[in-house]
């Protein structure tokens, strides 16, 4: 366990995150340019979709739909527990609580790709309809999540429906869901001709990802100094939340039949939190839950501690199920 | 150059509000508006936007009567719960009929 967890410390991913980390904390001004760093998610999620789009023309129906029905099972469990868990033992109002849950019981898709990329460099191959779950996983949590608040605490944002709208078209889904029917109907010919630059593998799409982990090192960095303001209770659910999901996801995961790097890889997704699609979509449908909560623990807690620790931590969980 | 008094309405304010204020402002009155990206920081702290703090600074050029129906309902609407400020400013402007 230690070796692994060195190991993952010592890639270029966590590094470069570390390294955003600390340019923060010793108040360096250095920041990406806020295009650029659109640019580059951009870039990095529509080649998850399109490469993701290649490998499913080659999936059968069969292999897939256990996996997709644990994935729907865990994008309604984690919304719920997160809710339960922030209520009943953290005592967080209504609105504070459901805030927290749409983010945990969403997706990070970077946290996806680290995981992607840590499983790969192990030697434990994903599945290759895995970014097809990452769509399946990324809406479900977020609305769970918000019509529990909009239930609970009477109307008082805006209509659910209008959130619907905006998490369906924003730039993860659109580029993810796009990319996938894109890479999907493209053909393995026309794949070769632009898989230099889109590969998921390959050392264009790697250098990208130190770049934008190094900007979200810096992001969660300047957040650093919030960890003071939620509160003991909020630090402990932003790292032990993420664990039980994690291990629920991979004895789930596991159940569904999918491989030690899949398994990982869909744990990992149960156990991250949205930091891009859900902020949004709870501003404006709960307006009394404190930004400064949800952002912090996603953000601040959670994303860090599965980029340093959590990923190899799921892929342990995952071995040992599958050792049994 | 024949110039006309109006009001300058300007609110700063989260990203997420920019579209439904936009829409609010045609509502009352307004026949365009200004949105330019700014980043700061206030009483609210954190902002959910992408990247994480960034505001939009919405301006808006109208007569003294749209200004005051403009300012009541973002203070109605947003003051309570988001990080919101709005404020008037006298201005002469060129073209004056442009705006009402």
């Amino acid at each position: 366990m230690g070796e692994i967890l060195r190991q993952n410390l010592l890639s270029p991913i966590a590094l470069a995150f570390a390294l955003g980390m600390l340019a923060r904390v010793i108040r360096s001004e250095f920041q990406l340019p806020k295009d650029i760093y659109v640019g580059i998610s951009i870039y990095l999620l529509l080649a998850l979709g399109l490469h993701g789009g290649v490998e499913l023309a080659h999936a059968s129906f069969d292999a897939i739909v256990w996996p997709a029905l644990a994935t729907i099972f865990l994008g309604v469990l984690t919304p719920i527990s997160s809710y339960l868990v922030l209520r009943r033992i953290g005592r967080f109002g209504v609105q504070d609580s459901a805030g927290i849950a749409a983010h945990y019981g969403s997706v990070s898709a970077v946290t996806f790709i680290a995981a992607q990329q840590f499983v790969k460099a192990m030697g434990a191959e994903p599945e290759g309809f895995m970014p097809t779950l990452l769509t399946l996983l990324e809406s479900p949590g977020i609305h769970i999540a918000l019509a529990i608040g909009a239930v609970q605490a009477g109307a008082g944002g805006r209509p659910l429906r209008e959130t619907l709208h905006e998490v369906l078209t924003g730039r993860t889904m659109v580029l993810l869901v796009g990319g996938l029917v894109v890479g999907f109907l493209m053909g393995e010919k026309n794949w070769q001709a632009i898989s230099v630059f889109y590969d998921t593998k390959g050392p264009v799409f790697k250098g990208a990802l130190v770049l934008f982990l190094l900007e979200m090192g810096v992001v969660a960095g300047s957040r650093l100094g919030d960890l003071r303001k939620v509160g003991p209770f909020l630090l402990a659910f932003g790292i032990l939340m993420p664990l039980l999901h994690g291990a629920i996801g991979a004895f789930i995961a596991t159940l569904a039949g999918l491989s030690v790097g899949g398994a990982t890889v869909l744990a990992t997704m149960a156990a991250s939190a949205s930091y891009i699609a859900a902020p949004p979509a709870v501003r404006v449908t709960l307006p009394e839950a404190n930004p400064t909560f949800y952002l912090t623990a996603s953000l601040a807690i959670t994303f860090p501690f599965n980029i340093l620790a959590g990923i190899p931590i799921y892929y342990e969980i995952a071995r040992l199920l599958h050792d049994k | 150059m024949h110039t006309v008094p109006l009001k300058l309405v300007t609110i700063v304010a989260e990203p997420v509000l920019e579209q439904r204020i936009a829409e609010s402002l045609r509502r009352l009155g307004a026949r365009g508006h200004t949105v330019t990206a700014a980043h700061g920081a206030g009483s609210r702290g954190m902002r959910a936007s992408d990247p994480p703090g960034e505001s939009v600074r919405i301006e808006v050029v109208v007569s003294a009567a749209v200004a005051e129906r403009i300012l009541d309902q973002v203070a109605a609407n947003y003051f309570p719960n988001y990080a919101v400020i709005a404020f008037v400013t006298n201005i002469d402007v060129v073209r004056g009929e442009k705006y009402v």
